[in-house]
């Protein structure tokens, strides 16, 4: 008997693959055509895929537990980390072209698809939500598992959640080349788009929700909670910043209810959460799941944790305005946000304190595991630009920094050192976990990836640190008779040699990406397979 | 309009402090309240606990 979940998928997997190929039939619009498309054919291959497998297992339910202990889902969670190292390499391929455009104009080859304004979103879209999106999808998934120590609900659910957000990446991406976007920063997806990823994220939250409500373990571990806050809020965000009003269902222009400053607000509202939620609790309920595990000892307090949590999440919704100085935006509000953003430094703080004292006792095997020393990295790139956002914020400061390179160079600190190094930490870990593998097949190849990687962005962020501060400082010079002494075009030839030093810093990052998918991949194919029965559960290593 | 925003202001200011500071002590006292020590030393061994 078909279940009621694969009954109600496959038909509603119908009327989608129909409806899409009305729009396809019906609209004058090239790209709302090739998207209508592409929904007809996933669509129309998914319902064959629930059917197929359907029949492949005679309809019998799956079982929640074998042996006594429990049939975690892990295909899914498979799907996401691969699909992660993917998008990844896409991600920062894109980024080192773009960077190389900045310093040599003539690599953007005149077309209307590779132009910089194209790439570059596709560029932040692919390393954020693509590479991050599918990394906080699989360890979420993996993590609220093992921490409730149950299977996740649902026979499709699972993989409607992962593959539909994939489509989702590739109908934004493929947009972003063609032309469609509602040039909102971090939110470019047209409305279509929009409104598919939230079913998706919709689907997303009931499943997490519904793993909790299944636990076995009766406390939920605040790793879960980090992981809760950044679905509930993104959907939130998305929701309101996406508020738009289609030409017509036949294309892909449309309009959004807000007006003004009030739609600038919305917008960096929505922005900044996207940084402090997407960004920052989904990535450290990565750090308060994988660097305990990795280090093998509980974290450092889990009553700060407690305090990290809650004071991160109700501080970091109102530091929107920081984005806004000197605008149409009332000052009142704009100074709010900074001073928001200030408080952070509490929270910010206290949270990296205990990720990194999750070390204490065991800081030597930062010296022969490069997967923590990784981890801890990137905590203290958290740190670090978490130090320097709040300052940034202010007013005074920001006069000099927005709208530079500094602004550049502060959010890779953070996308390269914090978001990348914990989710390669989480990948490293992960992946022979998943296979069943002893081992990673090579740790030197991950001290490679390390270093390559750390000097990469040593040389990005100083790089665009000198750059933004120059060309801050140009901006704002004037000569005795109170005219402005630079054109703008002197500060663009001043930032060439940094341009360069910054595609170079790029380019390492991405060599190290690349030998970290070589390792994984000879990890699956010719890994160690791990022994039937491993340590018995719940021991705890002893301090070496 | 400039006394809505005066309005506004003055209960945000005043309320919208007091609010946060019993939000933050309430957090406080749950997270270090002696009684719960056990529960949490016991949660923050959830991840080695897994089958």
């Amino acid at each position: 008997m078909v279940s009621l979940e694969e009954g109600g998928f496959a038909i509603f997997l119908v009327l989608l693959a129909f409806a899409c190929l009305i729009v396809a039939g019906k609209t004058f619009d090239q790209v709302m055509a090739f998207h209508a498309g592409i929904g007809a054919l996933v669509a129309a291959v998914s319902v064959f895929w629930i059917f197929k497998n359907y029949f492949d297992d005679g309809g019998e339910p799956i079982p929640q537990e074998i042996d006594g202990k429990p049939n975690y889902n892990m295909g899914p969670v498979k799907f996401g980390s691969v699909a992660a190292m993917v998008w990844g390499l896409a991600g920062f391929t894109v980024g080192l072209v773009i960077a190389l455009q900045l310093a040599f104009p003539a690599l953007n080859f005149d077309l209307p698809w590779t132009n910089f304004g194209r790439m570059r979103p596709l560029h932040t879209s692919a390393v954020i939500f693509a590479f991050g999106g599918n990394v906080l999808l699989a360890t979420s998934m993996y993590v609220v598992q093992r921490t409730s120590r149950v299977r996740m609900p649902g026979k499709i659910l699972p993989w409607f959640v992962i593959v539909g957000y994939n489509v989702f990446i590739v109908v934004a991406g493929t947009g972003y080349l063609l032309g469609a976007t509602q040039s909102k920063e971090y939110a470019e997806p047209e409305w279509y788009a929009d409104l598919w990823l939230t079913i998706v994220w919709v689907c997303y939250l009931l499943l997490f929700l519904g793993t909790l409500w299944k636990r076995k373990e009766p406390h939920i571990y605040v790793a879960n909670w980090f992981y809760l806050a950044f679905i509930v809020t993104i959907a939130m965000l998305h929701i309101t910043n996406n508020l738009t009003i289609p030409v017509s269902v036949y294309s892909t222009k449309s309009y959004i209810v807000w007006s003004g400053v009030q739609d600038a607000m919305v917008q960096w509202w929505y922005g900044h959460n996207a940084v402090g939620f997407f960004l920052t609790a989904g990535f450290l309920a990565i750090m308060y799941y994988f660097i305990p595990k990795r280090a093998d000892r509980p974290v450092y307090s889990y009553r700060l944790s407690i305090v990290h949590f809650w004071a991160l999440i109700f501080i970091y919704i109102w530091a929107g305005p920081h984005h806004l100085h000197y605008t149409a935006l009332p000052q009142w509000a704009s100074t709010l946000g900074a001073t928001f953003s200030i408080i952070l430094w509490m929270p910010s703080w206290g949270g990296m304190i205990n990720g990194l004292m999750t070390l204490s006792g065991a800081w030597d095997k930062l010296r022969t595991d490069p997967v923590l020393r990784m981890m801890v990295v990137s905590v203290a790139f958290y740190g670090m630009s978490t130090f320097e956002g709040p300052l940034m914020s202010l007013r005074s400061v920001n006069s000099l920094s927005h709208y530079t390179d500094w602004t550049i160079g502060h959010v890779h600190s953070g996308a390269l050192g914090w978001v990348g190094y914990i989710s390669f930490g989480a990948l490293y870990c992960l992946i022979p976990w998943l296979w069943n593998k002893k081992n990673l097949y090579s740790l030197r190849l991950v001290d490679w990836h390390f270093w390559l990687s750390t000097i990469g962005i040593v040389l990005y962020i100083t790089s665009m640190w000198v750059s933004g501060i120059m060309q801050g400082l140009m901006w704002r010079a004037y000569d005795q008779l109170g005219f402005l002494e630079y054109s703008f075009v002197e500060t663009v030839e001043a930032m060439h040699p940094f341009y360069i030093i910054r595609a170079l810093g790029g380019a390492l990052f991405l060599l190290g990406a690349v030998i970290m998918a070589y390792n994984l991949w000879m990890t699956v194919r010719h890994g160690e397979a791990e022994e039937a029965e491993a340590t018995p559960a719940g021991s705890l290593a002893p301090a070496e | 309009m400039n006394e809505t925003y005066t309005a506004v202001a003055a209960f945000a200011q005043t309320w919208g402090l007091i609010y946060f500071m019993i939000l933050f002590g309430v957090i406080l006292a749950y997270a270090l309240w002696p009684k719960n020590r056990e529960k949490f030393d016991d949660a923050a061994k959830i991840p080695f606990r897994e089958d």
